[in-house]
């Protein structure tokens, strides 16, 4: 349980984190996600006291960080930015962090064959790939058994393979009962995992809702119809709620109906129907959409720099 | 079928410890003696304080019969044994300086303070392993360096000094002591900087730049402060002989460890204050 209230971060004059309040629930998913440079690796590292707020508090299963006992046993987190010493062997690395905890030696073993570094495990972390360096981070993460489990954009370099070993690794964090809290900047990715999505934008959040109501809410129910009839589909389906939008010869785009409404209205006139299937308006989209004025404000930004300089 | 995507259950940990300083302690032993720098490093220091002093006895030895009264009251054995001394003290600040910033330039610093987020635990611990660490393997060298140097000397009945000469032990051990000092003086400097190459700048002109700019000051403000610099207070813990304008060993000693203290105080203040 990750519980911030009014969480505000100031670099300078420049503000990465402002008024944040959410709190991430055990034995779900939860996703975390907003454009690059929206906050949410500020946020993480408040969460963690790597850096202190400006103000509002953050709190993990009750206490700020820092006041935990046995902090690893809380927490694991994998940052986005690179946490390891490049000269010291993955091995040497997860064994100097579970000395802190008093970790026994074969727990560093067992996160090792875990997470598929054995064969490289003594080498120099420093020679790693991205992936190799991901595979690391979740093994140093994952070492005090935590009851949290935070990681900053953990896909990032990783292949299909360790894609697909992700997911099924953070849902299966959560099914035990862990919570787990999850970066991104691709909604792609979040809808596949995330069960419930705290999104933000410019350091604020602009969404606090689960996927699906997410998606439901931005999609709009689209239906796309392929008919030799659509002219006729279109005036049949025509009402004060609805409108079907005829993009080209025999394809429309319905809205305010659902797929089995307009078959079954189909079937009641003879209508033939070659294709009927509902669209979501992709994650990608939803989340541009609400994350529009974040960019749009940017992208002034830098003409206002370009124009000064 | 790989190994890996077969296995998505966290295997439980049955027990889980508390962080106490003992384990930082730990834990920072196994960094230290994992990094081949360290060791490397160490190794140098190592080397240097025995083999010049070797050198030293050497050349004195060959050119003894050519050399000037004058140049022969010069020099002083004790000089010889301990000259590795002053060389050593570079590789120790380097690798103090190392031990702290090395983790900032490689973000491992991150990982550190998730494991123990009160921060401090880590800033002692660093500081008595290594600490330990350099005094163990610097005292060996400086004891062979001196008795080396002796017997290389003594060939040529020349610069003989015995062991239990009053203030030749505590000159000898004192050269392990100093660099022991050096090292935690410079870990500080690092906390404080968190830069590899500002904390080895900032150590230089600490130990190496302000001293001679002194000279500029008039001689007897050069002769009142100068004593009190780093430095010169702690380089009288490995000298036999002292000054009318240098402090004597004990004193000498005690300023330079508060020195030390002074430095890690700031260190341990920025520490918990600054973000990461």
């Amino acid at each position: 349980m990750i519980e911030a209230r009014g969480l505000t971060k100031d670099y300078g004059d420049k503000r990465a984190v402002d008024g944040l309040t959410f709190s991430v629930r055990p034995g779900v998913v939860t996703g975390f996600l907003g454009p690059n440079g929206s906050g949410k690796s500020t946020t993480m590292r408040l969460i963690l006291g790597l850096d202190a707020p400006t103000a509002g508090d953050v709190t993990v299963n009750g206490k700020h960080y820092r006041d935990h006992a046995a902090p690893l046993h809380e927490v694991g987190a994998l940052l986005e930015a690179r946490s390891v010493h490049t000269g010291r062997s993955a091995y040497n690395h997860l064994l100097a962090l579970a000395g802190t905890h008093g970790i026994p030696r074969r727990r560093v073993d067992e996160l090792i064959d875990l997470v598929g570094l054995r064969e490289v495990a003594k080498q120099r972390a420093g020679k790693f790939s991205l992936g190799m360096g991901q595979r690391l981070g979740i093994a140093a993460a994952l070492l005090g058994d935590p009851a949290t489990v935070m990681l900053d954009e953990p896909v990032n370099g990783l292949d299909p393979e360790g894609i697909h070993w992700m997911r099924s690794l953070l849902k299966g964090l959560a099914t035990e009962g862990r919570t787990v809290f999850v970066s991104s900047h691709l909604m792609s990715e979040m809808s596949l995992t995330a069960d419930h999505l705290i999104v933000i934008g410019r350091g604020r959040k602009i969404a606090d809702t689960s996927t699906s109501e997410f998606l439901a809410a931005a999609s709009g129910n689209i239906v796309r119809v392929r008919s030799p009839q659509a002219a006729e589909l279109q005036r049949l389906l025509a009402g004060p709620d609805v409108t079907a939008a005829a993009l080209e010869p025999g394809h429309l785009e319905v809205r305010g109906l659902t797929a089995a409404q307009i078959g079954d209205a189909a079937a009641e006139h003879g209508l033939r129907l070659h294709e009927l299937t509902p669209q979501q308006a992709s994650l990608e989209e939803a989340f541009m959409n609400l994350t529009r004025e974040d960019i749009e404000y940017k992208a002034a930004e830098l003409e206002a720099e370009d124009a000064v300089a | 079928m790989s190994t890996v995507t077969s296995i998505y259950r966290l295997p439980r940990l049955p027990h889980t410890g508390r962080v106490t300083q003992a384990r930082v302690v730990l834990s920072e032993w196994t960094k230290l003696h994992s990094l081949r720098s360290t060791k490397w490093s160490l190794f140098a220091g190592a080397l240097l304080t025995i083999a010049l002093p070797i050198l030293f006895a050497a050349v004195t030895s060959s050119h003894w019969g050519t050399m000037s009264p004058h140049e022969r009251a010069d020099r002083h054995p004790l000089d010889i044994a301990l000259a590795g001394v002053n060389v050593g003290q570079l590789a120790i600040a380097v690798l103090g300086v190392l031990v702290i910033t090395g983790e900032y330039s490689t973000g491992m610093i991150r990982a550190s303070f998730t494991a123990v987020p009160k921060r401090l635990p880590v800033l002692w611990a660093k500081t008595l392993v290594f600490g330990a660490v350099s005094f163990l393997l610097m005292l060996p060298p400086v004891l062979i360096a001196f008795f080396a140097s002796q017997a290389i000397l003594s060939r040529h009945h020349i610069l003989q000094i015995s062991f239990s000469h009053p203030g030749v032990a505590r000159s000898v051990i004192g050269g392990a002591v100093f660099l022991t000092l050096v090292g935690i003086f410079a870990l500080g400097i690092g906390a404080i900087v968190r830069n590899t190459a500002g904390g080895i700048a900032t150590f230089a002109a600490i130990f190496f730049v302000i001293p001679p700019l002194m000279n500029i000051l008039p001689t007897s403000w050069n002769n009142a402060i100068s004593q009190y610099l780093p430095s010169e207070a702690g380089r009288q813990i490995f000298s036999l002989t002292h000054g009318a304008h240098s402090l004597a060993p004990w004193p000498g000693g005690l300023l330079f460890l508060g020195y030390c203290a002074l430095a890690l105080a700031i260190a341990a203040v920025l520490l918990v204050r600054r973000d990461t």
